[in-house]
């Protein structure tokens, strides 16, 4: 089973090419680059040096967010017009987990995070037994003051794994002390061959509804939201 | 000379429309499909990008498997992937570059990119074959120019706005009358019904530049509304419709009939939707009653947003040797000059 996987939902840009199960080829940027010029271009590299046609693949797999609205749009429209036209089956992972993935051996709380500004974080909790990722409770974007309050009082370490660590180190380091532990930055990035093996085992989606997870409405439709429901409570 | 059928599939996502296309021999429509969002935009008064773009991922498929199932083909069928790289909203854009790149990429087909007001001229071929020199007067919510073509491929901006749109102008008059998005042809039916009373600013009216300005128009209508508001007065609707439209459609005939002269065109093509307003046909048709252009005024389908015209004008660029590459980008900004010069580097086949 040939799968192409597939991650631009963030900074880091990863393409991988599968085979059974067997890492083939694996492109991985971690640059402040568009990743509209750089995507196809880096498949076609891949998919090259593996010496696989496009006809060949069987499965796409990709990153389905929380990220960039339009990092994840590239990624999302890429993998669902392939997958339709190819007529092969599409799976999506979150690209929280898929991060949280990259630490599978730490046995305990993993919460991986992206930063969405003002304070504010797209996270996911985990629980690893060394071999298997479970989520605990729903990946959200939450102010990181008050997860990292309800991780404090959980009085275990929880194992930060995040490419924007460096802006929430020292809240991080303030609210939970030395029960947080930290995965090096080089564990943080999101790789497209995880995405791959991972995609082996999960259920296809249907690919005309297939759609980014922003995890935040637009910001007019949610002023939209909230001056019609306002509205109907008063009237 | 073709030799065999050129089948090019199209698709256009600048905006609020989601259209695919799929077009025989540059001039044959065979397949023609839009998901309009104009319902869910309403809500805001105006297209707002964040919101287009996800309207866009989520029909992008299904407008795809419309438009083959439509045409009776498969990918397999298709010689090339024609797709609106610019201008537009970047967004919206990206979702239909993307979409074209992954197609041509996963079925190995050559990748063109188009132009969006190439594509509105474009659109008249599907009916009528051009005869150069020819000018293209577009008008639409985001554009009003003059551009003269003297063969296939090569587009000359000889007058544009220096402001807002004219498009752009209906919508927001259209708004202080407190008429639906888009205002268009709710002014176009109340002009109708009213008169030119109140003589509104003809701007640039009697420059000799081909250049329009329609935001001192749209200041003028507003202050007159308001002022009227102040003192308690009711005006007319329909009048100040009636005399905001005039305004727009002098300037608008008035400067393209110099052109026409100027530059001794043989045809005159409107395109762009604010060509499918009822004032602006029947003044242009009575101007030119008589003279030796000849007037081409598409439908209304092939008028507004549709990827028809993408294909249409895809398939010269085609024909001309352009080809995109896999970095293909959405290019919010591009110039239709920048464009034409782009084709006419490449040596004719
Ligand atoms: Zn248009």
């Amino acid at each position: 089973m040939k799968v192409l996987a597939m991650d631009t939902s963030n900074q880091v840009m990863s393409v991988a090419i599968l085979n059974d199960n067997q890492v083939i080829g694996e492109y991985t940027t971690n640059v402040k680059q568009n990743h509209s010029v750089r995507l196809m271009p880096a498949i076609d590299r891949v998919m090259k040096d593996a010496g696989i046609q496009p006809n060949e693949i069987e499965k796409m797999a990709v990153a389905v967010g929380p990220g960039s609205f339009t990092g994840v749009r590239i990624g999302v429209t890429t993998a669902k017009t392939m997958a339709w036209s190819l007529n092969i089956p599409l799976v999506g992972v979150s690209s929280l987990e898929l991060v949280a993935y990259n630490c599978i051996l730490f046995n305990g709380k993993i919460c991986s995070f992206f930063d969405a500004r003002r304070g504010q974080v797209y996270a996911g909790l985990y629980e690893s037994n060394g071999d298997h990722l479970k989520v605990i409770g729903e990946e959200k974007n939450i102010l990181f003051e008050d997860m990292l309050k309800d991780l404090a009082n959980l009085n275990e370490k929880v194992l930060f794994v995040s490419n924007d660590l460096s802006l929430h180190k020292e809240t991080i380091d303030q609210i939970l002390g030395d029960k947080a532990v930290f995965a090096s930055n080089y564990l943080s990035l999101p790789k497209a061959a995880v995405l791959g093996l991972l995609a082996s085992n999960r259920e296809a989606a249907p690919i005309h509804n297939f759609v980014p997870n922003y995890m935040r409405l637009a910001e007019a439709e949610a002023n939209w939201l909230a001056n019609n429901q306002g509205k109907n409570k008063n009237g | 000379m073709l030799n065999k059928e050129e089948i090019i599939l199209a698709i256009e996502t600048s905006c609020d429309e989601t259209a695919m296309a799929i077009v025989k021999n540059g001039r044959e429509l065979v397949a023609n499909v839009v998901a309009s969002q104009i319902e869910s935009h309403k809500r805001f008064g105006g297209v707002v990008p964040e919101i287009a773009s996800r309207h866009h991922i989520e029909q992008i498929t299904v407008v795809l498997d419309e438009t083959l199932a439509e045409a009776n083909m498969t990918m397999d069928d298709i010689d090339a992937i024609a797709v609106t790289e610019g201008p537009g909203l970047v967004g919206a854009l990206l979702i239909g570059v993307t979409a074209a790149k992954s197609l041509a990429f996963a079925h190995q087909k050559p990748l063109i990119g188009v132009h969006h007001i190439a594509g509105h001229i474009y659109a008249n071929r599907l009916l009528q074959e051009f005869s150069f020199p020819l000018l293209s007067l577009v008008v639409s919510g985001g554009h009003t120019e003059l551009i003269l073509m003297k063969d296939h491929g090569q587009f000359e901006v000889i007058g544009e706005t220096r402001d807002d749109a004219a498009g752009e102008a209906y919508d927001k008059v259209a708004k202080t009358l407190g008429l639906p998005y888009p205002g268009g042809p709710y002014i176009d039916k109340l002009a109708q019904q009213g008169k030119d009373t109140f003589h509104f600013t003809r701007a640039l009216l009697n420059e000799e530049s081909y250049d329009f300005s329609f935001s001192g128009l749209k200041t003028a209508v507003m202050n007159t509304m308001h002022n009227a508001k102040q003192k308690g007065e009711q005006l007319s609707s329909e009048d100040i419709a009636a005399s905001f439209q005039q305004s727009v459609i002098d300037v608008l005939v008035e400067k393209t009939f110099r052109a026409t002269r100027e530059y001794k065109v043989k045809q005159l093509i409107v395109a762009g939707g604010v060509s499918a307003n009822k004032g602006l046909r029947k003044r242009l048709e009575e101007k030119f009653a008589n003279e030796e252009v000849e007037l081409v005024i598409p439908p209304l389908h092939l008028c507004t947003d549709n990827a028809a015209m993408i294909g249409a004008a895809g398939s010269i660029a085609f024909q001309q040797g352009h080809r995109a590459e896999l970095d293909l980008n959405a290019n919010p900004g591009l110039s239709l000059e920048k464009y034409a010069k782009r084709n006419k580097n490449i040596p004719s086949q």
